[in-house]
């Protein structure tokens, strides 16, 4: 009974996490916008300082489910492939940092946590659910955007075609 | 030393039972739970909010406040969310001089509509006050999606 239930749930939440992966058609993928934000430190973060990685720029919170299954990956993928040149920002849309600061000890995330506002989801076209995931090439251009929930394979092989893809940050001004 | 069979077996079921009540109560609170009957199509809602007849509802947005300023129903308010019992508490103190039959209308679009924590909390509350004329706006996947990118009306800011 009990793996009937878990295989209920499972699928009723595989229906709901489907990636609605957005890939970007034109024929140069648009600049990401540049913001300066203060992490959870109080250190100020600059989207732009990251030029030359790759950015995977996830917009979340604390209280959103999907966005708390999601973090753990995040944080293996960090490790993984930190060394290639991969650098992940969270955007916490959180109200206030308290709430995000319990959470960054707790999941022992190992990459910077910036809290967002309405004018840095305005940047993007408006930040109006979550998770919602940006990959940012080492030119500074988003190729590809991952709405609700990710599907990690996917995010995984889109990480390594940036990673050893040929754009670097002196091919865009 | 292994516990005999059958307490064994015992000690499986209590294990199973837990678990599904556990599943039961965490589903319960999650807007998947909501019966049809108490949902309004954003198609719905903007029909009523643009007619010249017909009573207006109170919309509130009772999810994050960060969302509400990049976007919400054009007349809706913010109380804090719902998830919390600081968002309820300002929701039970808005509502707490209306009538009991004043039409209602809870909104979030923060999340997928089975994963959002705050309109269920929101609508268990006012019922819980005795109001009976109260709906829940049906996001399927969030606010972005399924109201500003349809065209509907929205407002910025506070």
């Amino acid at each position: 009974m009990v793996i009937a239930v878990g295989l209920g749930l499972y699928l009723l939440n595989r229906r709901e996490n489907i990636s609605h992966r957005l890939r970007l058609t034109s024929v140069e993928p648009p600049l990401a916008p540049d913001f300066s934000l203060s992490t959870l430190s109080g250190e100020k973060l600059s989207l732009s300082d990251y030029r030359g990685k790759v950015v995977l720029l996830d917009f979340w919170a604390t209280w959103c489910e999907p966005c708390r299954e999601e973090i753990p990956h995040f944080v293996e993928l960090q490790s993984h492939y930190r060394d290639q040149g991969l650098q992940i920002i969270g955007v916490s849309m959180d109200d206030g940092p308290e709430p995000v600061r319990e959470f960054y000890r707790q999941f022992h995330m190992n990459y910077p946590v910036v809290m967002g506002n309405a004018k840095t989801g305005g940047l993007f076209g408006g930040v109006l659910g979550l998770p919602i995931a940006l990959l940012i090439g080492r030119d500074g251009r988003i190729y590809s955007k991952h709405i609700g929930a990710t599907d990690m394979a996917v995010l995984d092989r889109e990480i390594n075609a940036r990673l050893q893809a040929r754009e670097t940050s002196e091919t865009t001004p | 030393m292994n516990p005999p069979p059958k307490k064994r077996k015992s000690v499986l079921n209590v294990a199973a039972f837990v678990l599904l009540m556990s599943l039961a109560a965490a589903f319960a609170y999650q807007a998947g739970s909501i019966p049809t009957s108490q949902l309004l199509n954003p198609d719905e809602l903007v029909k009523i909010l643009q007619s010249p007849q017909g009573e207006k509802p109170l919309v509130i947005q009772v999810g994050s406040h960060v969302f509400y300023q990049q976007a919400h129903i054009p007349g809706s308010e913010y109380l804090g969310p719902a998830s919390s019992e600081s968002g309820l508490q300002q929701l039970r103190k808005r509502v707490a001089r209306l009538p009991r039959n004043k039409f209602i209308v809870l909104y979030c679009g923060c999340c997928p509509w089975g994963h959002c924590p705050n309109v269920k909390p929101a609508s268990d509350t006012l019922r819980a006050m005795g109001f009976t004329n109260v709906k829940v706006l049906y996001i399927a996947d969030n606010f972005g999606a399924d109201w500003v990118d349809k065209g509907y009306p929205t407002s910025k800011g506070e």
